[in-house]
């Protein structure tokens, strides 16, 4: 079996999750190659066969391009795989290539099973195992499912390029809002979720924060209503925190949310939906209502 | 200038699922329904468009499923879509996203539209695949995970939410298709006169039949709840309890109470 791994580059650095890739494929049993649109100066160590086109010249953000280069290399490998990061980068480029192929993608793989792949699904409450019916599939995998595989080498390049017309141009990046508020070094955290209802209860929530002598933290529900500022975002868009206490208030637990906490020392989650995805990773779980529950908590502090 | 939004119907994700008895998706019995949450922003980029553009404007509203959809269609039209389109297919919940974008394309490959919106996944299945794969079926220009949209001389200027808040700046010639990311715009509440105005708009039912051409690619073998990894706790019962049981465990398991 034959896997052709596509890494990724974010303003000019090869980004650590690429090894994931790496992780996939040694859990699958088989043979790696890999494509990265990057530098010489930055390539992924490991001991194998890399297609490399120059990111100078190609960009980073060029789907129309990446996917032409990605088809060619498959003319060559013959991959049965063709596997990249479920991430802003790759559930934008895989269903053009899978399309073109016409061929089965099975998207956010969070591991192998019994005759396909598992994957989330009803906001990462359930899940589905998924059989390609063709020969070959393009795969996606969730950030984080997979180990992070450093295999140390250095790989035998073969450079590429190709040329295409394209109707989409990239004109930049936009830095990150200025973070006001450093979760990062907070010893507890204290998020609010959606399933604090409004506006209004987010000072319930504050409270709880203060009183541990810690910060409040949000979901992205929360920040997207308008109810908490973006700086105190909690996951893969916001920030990633581990801090000694984590206690999620009415947070369902989307899989961009748990990337963005779950090593937290220790995790609480109050939430009235006993089958809430935040129950995977929650030290514990306390099943109430968020408005009740923490102000009596609050008192008792 | 024409614009077509599609949209998905899908439960309530506070639902509890259970699997059907065949196996492979949720029971739908019991289930509330709603529009798909990265639906209504779409919905509402589409429409803030339909007013930029003006008259001679017209936005279609688009959704395959059984009869159901049509409460997620009446919506997207008080929410100031023009007219609706119900493909009817009581099995849509059994085909994959090839299917279900082939379906899409082939209503959409002779209407010429200069704008599709779609979300960037659904909250159910969340494959994140068919918005990418219609616009690769028609040849449009495609970005993915917008939270921001603009369109002034020809040119569409899309803001793609990246890792750790950065975002990309993209530009798209029509005719373009464009999946929108939660945060995107404040999806508007139809108000009572809109819902009034929506029920004389037109719904356009078509047989599934007459669209589909394609096979599935991938198949679902197992539709169950994750596996429970147990060591965690769950507390449940009086509220007093509660949190004097909580307080018991911070105080055991963490340094943080003094």
């Amino acid at each position: 079996m034959k896997t052709l791994l596509i890494g990724e580059y974010r303003e000019g650095k090869l980004l650590d999750s690429s090894y994931e890739l790496f992780g996939f494929a040694g859990q699958l049993g088989a043979e790696t190659t890999m494509l990265v649109v990057g530098s010489e100066s930055q390539l992924p160590a490991f001991d194998g066969k890399l297609y490399l086109a120059d990111v100078a010249s190609c960009g980073e953000y060029n789907p129309d391009l990446h996917k032409q280069l990605i088809l060619d290399t498959i003319q060559k490998e013959n991959p049965d795989y063709v596997v990249f990061l479920h991430s802003s980068y790759g559930w934008d480029l895989a269903p053009r290539v899978a399309a073109k192929l016409k061929v089965a993608q099975v998207s956010e793989v969070i591991g192998l099973a019994d005759g396909g792949f598992e994957v989330g699904c009803c906001n990462a409450k359930m899940r589905r195992t998924v059989k390609p019916s063709t020969a070959r599939a393009v795969i996606t995998i969730q950030a984080g499912a997979f180990p992070v595989t450093p295999l140390g080498g250095s790989p035998s390049v073969e450079k590429i390029s190709a040329t295409v017309t394209s109707n989409v141009s990239f004109a930049g990046y936009e830095p990150a809002e200025a973070k006001d508020v450093d979760l990062t070094r907070a010893e507890v955290i204290v998020t609010a979720g959606r399933g604090i209802g409004k506006k209004e209860n987010v000072e319930v929530i504050a409270a709880l924060a203060k009183a541990l002598g810690g910060e409040l933290g949000a979901s992205r529900p929360v920040v997207d209503a308008g109810w908490v500022e973006h700086s105190h975002q909690v996951g893969t868009t916001g920030q990633t925190v581990s801090p000694k206490l984590y206690i999620a208030c009415g947070v369902s637990g989307a899989i961009q949310h748990l990337a963005g906490m779950k090593k937290s020392d220790f995790i609480v989650a109050i939430n009235k939906d006993k089958d809430a995805p935040i129950g995977e990773v929650a030290d514990v779980l306390v099943v109430a209502d968020v408005l009740q529950f923490v102000p009596a908590l609050t008192a008792k502090l | 200038m024409k614009i077509l939004v599609c949209i998905k119907q899908v439960p309530d994700m506070e639902s509890r699922f259970k699997p059907a008895a065949s196996g492979v998706w949720y029971d739908e019995s019991d289930l509330a329904w709603r529009m798909n949450e990265y639906d209504e922003y779409a919905v509402e980029q589409a429409v803030q468009l339909r007013e930029q553009l003006g008259e001679g404007c017209e936005l279609t509203v688009l959704s395959i499923g059984p009869d159901r959809v049509g409460e997620a269609i009446k919506k997207a039209l008080a929410m100031g879509c023009d007219r609706g389109v119900h493909v009817q297919d009581d099995a849509a919940a059994t085909k994959d996203p090839w299917q279900i974008a082939g379906i899409i394309a082939a209503y959409a490959k002779d209407q010429g539209y200069d704008f599709i919106f779609t979300g960037m996944q659904s909250q159910d299945r969340g494959s994140a695949q068919v918005g990418v794969t219609v616009a690769e079926d028609l040849g449009y220009a495609c970005a993915t995970t917008l939270v921001g949209f603009a369109f002034a001389d020809g040119t569409v200027t899309a803001r793609r939410e990246l890792e750790g808040g950065i975002k990309g700046i993209v530009k798209l010639t029509t005719p373009a298709l464009v999946t929108c990311q939660l945060g995107l715009n404040i999806p508007r509440y139809p108000t009572l006169p809109n819902i009034m105005k929506a029920k004389k708009k037109e719904i356009q039912a078509i047989a599934v039949a007459e669209l589909l051409k394609e096979e599935a690619l991938a198949a679902t073998v197992s539709f169950h709840p994750p596996a429970k990894k147990g060591g965690g706790i769950v507390l449940e019962g009086e509220m007093g309890t509660l949190v004097d049981q909580l307080m018991g465990i911070l105080k055991e398991k963490t340094t943080v109470l003094r």
